[in-house]
């Protein structure tokens, strides 16, 4: 609710008449100072913890890198980092892909209700908390419960147990989360894309430019630092996969086993069993990996470049 | 657990308003989402943490453990699930005089973990624990029993004055097996779930079928009935327990736990593999099918079409006299006697069971041992109100006679009786799960097509590692 007027606004245009304010500025701080404050709480001084915790001992004592040893050692690391990957090369690239065509198509569209109604459809699933649209998926992927069980036995599926086989559930995921996630990114893309200066685009129509090459030329280029905008957003929440596969874990009786993502190995560490050191190990090494991955995007991206 | 899981749902959702909302984000403001959103469990701890402080005084040691100090007629608090909930009612209104908090949790079920989760976390905190914890789980003993990361151990020993050995002697024998660590006793059994073999004796008749007495007249049966009635079926394979009904009733050496650490696992023996190939054999016919039995696809391929099929005593209430499950009418199911196999006695398995705990930390000890004492011995819940087969073997005895004298069952339910008491010991109740090892190993493969007989060094492999990674020494 708050995304979608939030969007509308330019959201690069910022710097050109800028005010400058003392009271303005007092209600800036305010404004900043609850997110640091929580930041803070919630954010740093947690992760600085989880660094202490990640090398010491049980009892307190510095154990160098013994607790990364031992986790990377787990016979569970190795296929946790593997099902991530996969789950986040599938994700990323069907987010990418998809939210960047179907916005260029919805900007394409002139009737405007019709617009608006699209961005309504693709942004509701959004509105689904993350559990809940899991427990939804539950049940559209089980052959017998299913409303699309054609599909799924067309596709060769007679059994739940099938349709979850280790091989399908990067897709599986991927799927649960696009469908979820996508839509809040399309609604973001639209409001970038409207944000393209009218003249560009006029221009580029006088040229006799179609819309393909609109987009391809224009568009597309000037959304770059969105799109990278988009992929690190993406891959810090894709690197902590961990709702879908507990909730498939618990409805599938362990047939998804409840050590499939790096996230809850970390949770079983910490309460299966009771090493919150080993747990906040691999916190840092995701947390040192998702930082790298960024890092990649952000210099590709130029996503702090100014204009 | 469901804390954590909380935090992980609202720590993501944040980060997505935080894309939405804070535009082009200045930089440090991103980076630290970033950092926020890659430490959520570790927000979780600190949580947890800042909540610390508190110190134990000790009390005395009458019981074997360290006791708090207690408080005479303190408020107990029982943690119980949902189908539980009647016990702590039934305590009640028997004792007026004796003050109880009730909580409603998930039992431990389906893996939850969240029994262990939860005490791990008072430890943590260094106060908050129930007084009485019901669990769902026959393996919380195992680390119940255990001082962890220096922390007192969660239970109380029962066994040493706590609760009376006149009451304890009234058990089934073995019923309190999983309950015990180095001979002293961690919880009591609240119900046992001994495996059996339920038939349609409707069914069995029409066809002409006798019921059968060993494992290999079981197989031929069941080859039998995929020529002459396909669509029908003698058992299931698809759920997490398989291993307890099959593996354990064949005496497979899969999950030996010979001392509060160490265990012995050893799948490539004859008993497990003829369990593994008559498996396979009757899954290729698909007289047993690979499908769990809590599954919407069970109720819809083989309501009416369930000739035979073992499984624990708690089957029954939860699959066939359940009308939302297989809802067989009054008068057509039969209980026969665990299956032997040719030239062995008759053991069998057991398929969860619950159990229930005092803590250690108690401040009423004498109302908390009451409660526990009174839930799993009392008529007025283990006959009146249980769902479960009672591990008190005299509730046990008058729960039976109730339920015959019902009139669903096709025939005396003495079997379940005999079974109580051949339960094999030599399948243990560790930390770790069997069923959650069998559920990602076996069952996926299974339904690839692969054979378990093929599976059982991965098998043997895979709770190897799961052990290790609890702290057990595999032999």
């Amino acid at each position: 609710m708050a995304t979608e007027a939030g969007v509308q606004p330019a959201p690069v245009a910022t710097g050109a008449r800028r005010r400058r304010n003392s009271t303005a500025s007092a209600i800036g701080y305010v404004f900043v100072s609850l997110y640091a404050l929580l930041a803070l709480a919630f954010g740093v001084l947690p992760a600085l913890y989880a660094v202490i915790l990640a090398f010491t001992t049980g009892d307190g004592a510095f154990a160098g890198f013994d607790n990364f040893g031992k986790v990377i050692a787990d016979f569970r690391f190795g296929p946790a980092v593997v099902h991530v990957a996969l789950y986040l090369l599938v994700w990323l690239i069907a987010l990418t892909v998809f939210v960047v065509v179907l916005s260029l198509v919805v900007h394409a569209i002139r009737v405007r209700w019709l617009s608006t109604a699209f961005r309504f459809v693709f942004y509701l699933p959004g509105a689904l908390a993350g559990a809940s649209s899991v427990l939804l998926w539950l049940f559209v992927l089980d052959p017998t419960a299913s409303p699309v069980s054609g599909i799924l036995h067309a596709l060769g599926f007679s059994s739940f147990v099938q349709v979850i086989s280790p091989a399908n559930l990067p897709v599986i995921f991927a799927i649960i989360a696009f469908w979820t996630g996508a839509g809040g990114w399309i609604v973001i893309m639209y409001g970038a894309l409207n944000n393209i200066s009218n003249d560009v685009m006029e221009a580029a129509r006088i040229d006799g430019a179609n819309a393909l090459q609109i987009a391809l030329r224009i568009q597309l280029p000037m959304l770059r630092k969105w799109i990278s905008y988009m992929a690190v957003m993406s891959l810090a929440a894709g690197t902590q996969l961990f709702v879908e596969p507990q909730l498939l874990s618990q409805a599938s009786n362990a047939v998804v086993p409840n050590s499939y993502s790096l996230n809850q190995l970390a949770y079983q560490y910490a309460f299966q069993q009771n090493d919150f050191n080993g747990a906040a190990a691999i916190s840092i090494l995701l947390l040192v990996v998702a930082l790298a991955l960024s890092a990649v995007f952000v210099t590709r991206g130029g996503l702090f470049e100014k204009d | 657990m469901y804390c954590l899981r909380a935090n992980a749902q609202s720590s993501r959702k944040s980060t997505r308003n935080e894309d939405q909302v804070v535009r082009p984000a200045p930089f440090l403001q991103r980076r630290i989402s970033r950092i926020a959103a890659a430490s959520l469990a570790a927000a979780a701890l600190a949580v947890g943490l800042t909540a610390c402080g508190g110190s134990s005084s000790s009390g005395g040691k009458a019981y074997g453990f360290d006791e708090t100090k207690q408080v005479k007629n303190s408020t107990i608090t029982v943690w119980v699930d949902a189908t539980r909930a009647p016990a702590a009612k039934a305590f009640e209104t028997a004792n007026p005089g004796v003050k109880i908090k009730v909580v409603t949790y998930d039992g431990a079920a389906n893996g939850s973990n969240s029994f262990k989760t939860k005490m791990q976390l008072f430890d943590r905190a260094g106060s908050g624990w129930p007084d009485v914890v019901w669990s769902t789980q026959d393996n919380d003993p195992a680390w119940a029993s255990q001082k962890t990361n220096g922390k007192q151990a969660f239970a109380a020993v029962l066994n040493q004055g706590l609760v009376p050995a006149k009451t304890l002697a009234g058990f089934a024998k073995g019923a309190n097996d999983p309950c015990t660590v180095s001979g002293k006793l961690y919880c009591l059994r609240n119900d046992l779930a001994q495996n059996v073999l339920y038939y349609n004796k409707t069914l069995l008749d029409k066809f002409g079928y006798t019921v059968p007495t060993t494992w290999e007249q079981y197989q031929a049966l069941g080859e039998k009935v995929a020529a002459q009635h396909p669509g029908y079926i003698i058992g299931t394979a698809g759920d997490p327990w398989t291993p307890e009904i099959y593996m354990w009733a064949s005496k497979c050496q899969a999950n030996d736990i010979t001392g509060p650490k160490t265990v012995t696992v050893k799948t490539d023996t004859t008993e497990c593999k003829r369990a593994a190939s008559m498996l396979d054999t009757l899954i290729a016919d698909k007289s047993v099918p690979n499908v769990s039995v809590f599954t919407p696809e069970f109720i819809k391929e083989y309501s009416g079409k369930v000739l035979m099929m073992p499984g624990p005593s708690w089957y029954a209430g939860a699959i066939f006299a359940n009308k939302d499950s297989l809802n067989v009418p009054a008068g057509q199911l039969g209980v026969a006697a665990p299956l032997a196999w040719q030239g062995e006695g008759a053991v069998t398995g057991d398929v969860g069971g619950g159990t229930w705990f005092v803590s250690s930390h108690s401040k009423n000890l004498s109302a908390a041992a009451k409660f526990v004492e009174f839930v799993t011995t009392s008529t007025a819940y283990q006959v009146d109100l249980a769902p479960g087969y009672p591990a008190y073997a005299p509730a046990a005895a008058k729960w039976v006679a109730k339920l015959e004298a019902s009139k669903y069952y096709a025939t005396s339910l003495q079997p379940m009786v005999t079974a109580a008491s051949q339960i094999w010991s030599g399948w243990g109740s560790g930390v770790f799960s069997q069923e959650a090892v069998w559920a990602k190993t076996i069952t996926p493969a299974v339904s690839s097509g692969k054979k378990i007989v093929d599976l059982l060094p991965q098998w043997q492999q895979a709770i190897k590692n799961e052990a290790q990674v609890d702290g057990y020494t595999v032999k």
